[in-house]
């Protein structure tokens, strides 16, 4: 269906347009970046801009529609963080390696440092058993 | 359109194919995500919003779960 | 002009599915094509927005938030899967 050419309209578009160039920036991220870390980083920041900024600028093409498409922005906006962070924490936990020139991991060195003080409770606990 | 539609099909031919030859069954689970998702797109195209819904439901949500369930019971790699 | 833009933005979204499914078939293991799929959702809802757009018709929209409610559930699930066992 043809759009006549309002101001409202070519706003929309112009946001669409902008919105589908932070997709298109996103899935060459993940193609891009050496290790998934930073493959997510891409894949999830861009993406997520790219989304919001798309469906904003369709909702401005269809002014009736704002509060359906606010309602699958928020969808978008509580979702998405909690896949991508699941699935970063699983992929740490899987053993995936960080890329060459990494130089800081420090959920590694938290979970390394629960486990030392987990191992000595449990030592001083079985000594004072023993004792 | 018809070009858009064109790349559509042939990214569902894509993932269906390597989802048959992936020795891995986890790969294999999410590339038949990829295959649900683009399909419900063309449901939709087609001018078919309820099996879309449908598939979108089910497909990606659901059966995938439905998989990896069955993959932890039985094991990864296929051999 | 309109139309013309937003040609323009179909062609872009084409571009970014067809590299995001590069990445699928590349990926040499699950996680990296988890990525893939979560880019894949994010394109695709745009895409279901604008055909709602493009045939006019508001019952379409229901499809993406169908999508934007469960289409995280593929991914959750395979996160719990490396995490902890489902």
């Amino acid at each position: 269906m043809t759009m006549p050419d309002t101001p409202l309209n070519l706003i929309g578009a112009v946001l669409t347009l902008f919105g589908s160039m932070f997709l298109f920036l996103g899935a060459l991220g993940i193609i891009r970046m050496p290790d998934l870390y930073n493959k997510m980083q891409a894949g999830t920041k861009a993406t997520t801009l790219g989304n919001i900024l798309t469906l904003m600028g369709l909702g401005l093409l269809m002014p009736g529609w704002l509060p359906k498409i606010v309602l699958i922005i928020l969808f978008v906006l509580i979702t998405n963080p909690i896949s991508s962070h699941a699935l970063a924490r699983a992929a740490h936990k899987a053993g995936l390696p960080l890329a060459k020139g990494s130089v800081l991991d420090q959920l590694r060195e938290d979970e390394d440092a629960i486990a030392a003080f987990e191992a000595e409770t449990q030592a001083s606990s079985g000594k004072g058993v023993d004792g | 359109m018809i070009y858009f539609d064109l790349l559509i099909c042939l990214v569902i031919v894509l993932a269906g194919v390597a989802a048959m030859r992936s020795r891995n069954l986890v790969s294999a689970a999410v590339m038949v995500g990829v295959v649900s998702l683009m399909v419900s797109y063309l449901f939709l195209r087609m001018g078919a919003p309820d099996v879309a819904m449908t598939e979108a439901a089910i497909g990606a949500g659901l059966s995938t779960l439905i998989f990896l369930i069955a993959i932890r019971r039985t094991g990864e790699d296929e051999g | 002009m309109v139309d013309l833009i937003l040609k323009a933005a179909l062609v872009f979204a084409g571009m970014g599915v067809a590299l995001a499914t590069f990445q699928l078939l590349r990926g040499p293991d699950a996680p990296n094509r988890a990525v893939a799929l979560d880019v894949l959702t994010l394109i695709t809802m745009p895409l279901l927005v604008g055909l709602a757009v493009h045939a006019g018709r508001i019952i379409y929209l229901d499809v993406a938030l169908v999508y934007a409610v469960l289409a995280f559930l593929g991914v959750v699930a395979l996160a719990r899967y490396y995490d902890r066992g489902i």
